[in-house]
């Protein structure tokens, strides 16, 4: 009678212990609701300064913050100057065609040749609004972590030295984003 | 912008846009030690929910707020 509830007892103990470790296997997988991912896609000024808005504010919530930078948005992080040596006639002309410089940044509305952009930032200074060069500042400060797509910078022909210098920048594919999506909450595409 | 080393620490966010004042908040954190309590005062409306969703967020604890005449008061005691 006695070895029968022992071995039963203990056969109800392994079975928990087997639960607990599947439980604990899952939560090492499971999203973390303090994670946010961005896929950054747009190159225009008004979505990358929502991009940074919510990163810059994620990130002042004590939130991990990871932006994923591909396309149009890869060449709205070039800084401004001259192109890098070495690129073929489509890539020099990719690059005229996508100036470096945040300055440069167009509306994706009411741009009007650029008279859009000179009223949306004179009304962003006169409003205290901040500028997109001083998101990007505190972006770096609250470590908040950008991966440029190695395929875009390779279509376009951009060269790692056209771009911004940013201390928490490195170059990817698809496998990170997902990876840091698929780790987060919360994923957005702008 | 201006942090004052008083009794109690005021931190004036008047005139600063989303998403400065947290950022702020944020920054001044780092200077606090567990358990004290500051005032913020702000002038954004967007203040109203975001400092109640920041403190949420971060766990500080948003022991007041006041919303009189466009002046918005928060006091916050800084948590672990």
């Amino acid at each position: 009678m006695s070895t029968a509830v022992a071995t039963s007892t203990f056969e109800d103990i392994s079975s928990l212990k087997q639960r607990i470790e599947e439980l604990e296997k899952k939560t090492q997988n499971a999203p973390d609701a303090n994670a946010i991912s961005m896929v950054v896609f747009s190159g225009d000024l008004d979505k990358l300064l929502a991009a940074f808005v919510i990163a810059t504010g994620a990130a002042a919530c004590g939130m991990n913050v990871s932006m994923f930078f591909t396309f149009w948005a890869t060449a709205g992080l070039k800084k401004n100057g001259p192109q890098a040596k070495g690129k073929t006639l489509i890539e020099k002309m990719f690059g005229w065609m996508l100036p470096g410089g945040f300055h440069k940044r167009k509306l994706s509305q009411m741009d009007m040749m650029g008279m859009g952009r000179l009223l949306m930032n004179r009304e962003m200074a006169k409003k205290r609004v901040p500028t997109l060069a001083e998101l990007v500042q505190i972006a770096e400060d609250l470590e908040v972590s950008i991966d440029v797509c190695e395929m875009s910078m390779s279509l376009m022909g951009i060269k790692p030295e056209e771009l911004i210098d940013y201390p928490n920048l490195s170059y990817c594919g698809v496998a990170r984003f997902l990876e840091q999506s698929s780790s987060s909450n919360t994923t957005l595409f702008i | 912008m201006t942090t004052e080393t008083t009794e109690e620490r005021k931190i004036d966010l008047t005139g600063l846009k989303c998403p400065m004042p947290i950022v702020q908040l944020n920054k001044l954190m780092k200077e606090l030690g567990e358990g004290d309590q500051f005032t913020a005062v702000a002038d954004d409306p967007a203040f109203c929910l975001d400092v109640e969703a920041w403190c949420k967020k971060t766990g500080h604890e948003l022991l007041r707020f006041e919303n009189t005449e466009k002046r918005l008061v928060a006091v916050i005691r800084k948590k672990d």
